[in-house]
């Protein structure tokens, strides 16, 4: 990983600061102006920008490439909806049990990978290993509805239902607009404390990092689990938004890969690289959907093509992501290029 | 059940691990070499059997036939993967030639998705269902088959690699890099070659596996999968290694299948897979350490 996109200093300059309020102010108004259809477009913008942060902080912030985020995805819906269904715990308890449930399995993954400095690559199979070994694992059980679906009841969705998580598309487009700017502080933070110099280290040199003394086993496990957290709580609201689950959708490796897309091609370890993913993937997919739907192709895999081809484009001729490019040309980085 | 179910189930996946071996064979050759990991190679392995397929349909040529012309078109397309692809991304960081492919098997996935559909396909020879009995054990011809291409075609690109000139010149590069440029070698082109090696196993694999089981569009990312659950059990970059985890693979599934559920039986090998990353993460026959 080069150093483009990581600036030495996260303090943001009074330039971002003032892109960021007017963005969020702008997104804040926004479902006073938009009608449904934008809306849950929007929404789902929110969805990965949050998520892909989530994952952003693990590869982008600490080095460590996971192609298995659908698992803490899976878990963190699975847990919450189980827990609302079986047993009438509201999401906004049953979240704490969901991360929890998450970070434990983002431990375990650690623990194994970590221990024998498995990296990489092999780091990468293992967490896809976990997610495919789930997703079979989770259309066995009964309990929880199998290949058949696990359903929550619909209810009014004129209400605003907070703590149940029972309303309107509105809520959820607020709910995920809050989290997609908390994880933004969130890592913000993170990223100006002496854990986040620790991944950057180990990010750069692992080896340099150890000789430095930082516990390499430790700094990785925190940002694991809390990547893992983080992405459970993504599952958590989206399965409450959609209101059913199935482990092959749930937990299938394309819904890996469309997590990391947004990070990749906003700009690896960059702090406003998965939002600005997330609207360039979001903006490129709707407008295929309607551009297809206009002159009647209704041929399936044609979105994912063209994402793989964007995706391909963007690692190919732009490693470092639209953000530092972005940047520099709309002048938040005084200096031209870094 | 009764022993000779059990027996006849062992040499089904025996036989159908040793095509799945070959398969693996391909990663491994291009991964011990160019150490570079192949994530498009179950797409690649989806689209030779394509090939074998739609040449049936088209030409009622028989698989077992068509393996030359399958395995020449991507031994050519895995030169050219890896000239005009990979070799810009040697030299850079590991995630982003794992994006690099990452984006070329989603591509290849629904490329095949929109040209072919997403129906299942297959082909139906007049020995379909033939088979061979030794006493209680029946062997189908058609895995029996497939086994033996498998095996045949495995032990030439081992005797390649051993014996022929450019076999050892590409196992120069591979054991010492900066020694092989010294002396002369023309690595790219060698690298060219390997790929191009690697992709011909999996076209030769591909056209076997369209005898045994059908081909559609999301074969791909599952023979992916599987042929990194093949090669880390038996160890990344060894040859043999590979070899003797495809079979493995094959037995533990097919036993699976009949044991507990045929749907629960690639857990089981990601379980496999867990477990040796767990205790032994250079695999069964891995030399070198992480």
């Amino acid at each position: 990983m080069s150093g483009d996109g990581a600036p030495g200093r996260f303090g943001l300059t009074g330039r971002e600061q003032a892109a960021l309020a007017l963005f969020f102010g702008a997104m804040a108004l926004a479902p006073l102006v938009v009608g449904d259809f934008l809306l849950s477009v929007l929404l789902i913008v929110f969805y990965f920008a949050f998520v892909g942060q989530a994952w952003n902080l693990m590869m982008g912030v600490a080095g460590q490439l996971s192609l298995g985020h659908a698992l803490y995805v899976g878990l963190g819906a699975y847990a919450a909806a189980a827990l609302y269904v079986h047993f009438g715990v509201p999401p906004l308890v049953g979240m704490v049990p969901a991360m929890a449930i998450a970070a434990a399995a983002g431990a375990s993954i650690g623990f194994l990978a970590f221990r024998f400095r498995i990296g990489g690559v092999y780091f990468a199979l293992l967490t896809i290993a976990f997610a495919e070994f789930t997703r079979i694992l989770f259309s066995h059980i009964g309990w929880l509805g199998a290949t058949e679906g696990f359903f929550l009841p619909v209810e009014n969705r004129s209400d605003m239902d907070f703590v149940n998580l029972r309303g309107s598309p509105e809520m959820f487009y607020y709910i995920l607009l809050a989290l997609t700017g908390l994880a933004l502080a969130l890592v913000r933070g993170l990223m100006g404390s002496r854990l986040g110099y620790y991944w950057l280290a180990i990010r750069e040199d692992e080896t340099a990092a150890e000789a430095l003394g930082i516990n390499i086993f430790r700094t990785k496990m925190i940002a694991v689990m809390i990547s893992a957290a983080m992405t459970a709580l993504a599952g958590l609201v989206m399965a409450f938004y959609y209101n059913n689950l199935f482990p092959g959708d749930v937990f299938g490796m394309h819904r890996s890969i469309e997590i990391i897309l947004a990070p990749i091609v906003g700009g690896l370890g960059t702090l406003f690289g998965p939002i600005i993913g997330a609207f360039v993937l979001g903006i490129l997919g709707e407008g295929l959907t309607i551009a297809l739907e206009a002159a009647g192709i209704a041929t399936a895999g044609v979105k994912q093509l063209v994402y793989a081809v964007f995706l391909f484009a963007i690692v190919r001729f732009m490693p470092g992501g639209l953000w530092p490019f972005l940047a520099t040309r709309l002048g938040f980085v005084r200096g031209g290029r870094k | 059940m009764t022993w000779d179910v059990v027996a006849n189930i062992v040499i089904g996946g025996l036989l159908t691990g040793l095509v799945y071996a070959l398969m693996a064979l391909g990663l491994s050759v291009i991964f011990g070499v160019i150490r570079v990991v192949n994530f498009a190679h179950g797409e690649m392995t989806a689209l030779a059997m394509y090939a074998a397929v739609l040449l049936f349909e088209g030409w009622r040529l028989d698989p077992l036939l068509s393996i030359p012309l399958v395995a020449g078109g991507l031994f050519a397309l895995g030169y050219v993967i890896q000239r005009r692809l990979i070799e810009p991304f040697i030299s850079r960081p590991e995630h982003e030639q794992f994006i690099l492919l990452l984006s070329v098997a989603v591509i290849l996935t629904n490329g095949m998705l929109i040209v072919f559909g997403p129906d299942a396909r297959g082909v139906m020879t007049d020995y379909s269902f033939d088979s061979y009995e030794f006493g209680l054990i029946i062997v189908d011809k058609t895995k029996a088959l497939a086994a033996l291409g498998a095996l045949t075609t495995a032990l030439a690109l081992l005797a390649f690699f051993r014996y022929a000139r450019t076999g050892k010149a590409i196992r120069a590069c591979a054991d010492n890099l900066i020694g092989a440029k010294v002396v002369g070698l023309n690595v790219p082109r060698l690298y060219g070659l390997t790929f191009g090696l690697g992709a011909a196993a999996v076209g030769v694999a591909g056209c076997l596996l369209a005898l045994v089981i059908d081909v559609m569009p999301q074969i791909g990312p599952e023979l992916t999968l599987l042929a990194f659950i093949i090669v880390i059990v038996g160890g990344l970059g060894s040859m043999t290694g590979a070899v003797i985890g495809g079979v493995l693979i094959g037995m533990s599934e097919a036993l699976a299948g009949l044991l507990i559920t045929p749907s629960m039986k690639s857990m089981l090998s990601f379980a496999l897979l867990i477990v040796v990353l767990a205790l032994r993460p250079q695999g069964l026959f891995g030399k070198r350490a992480l």
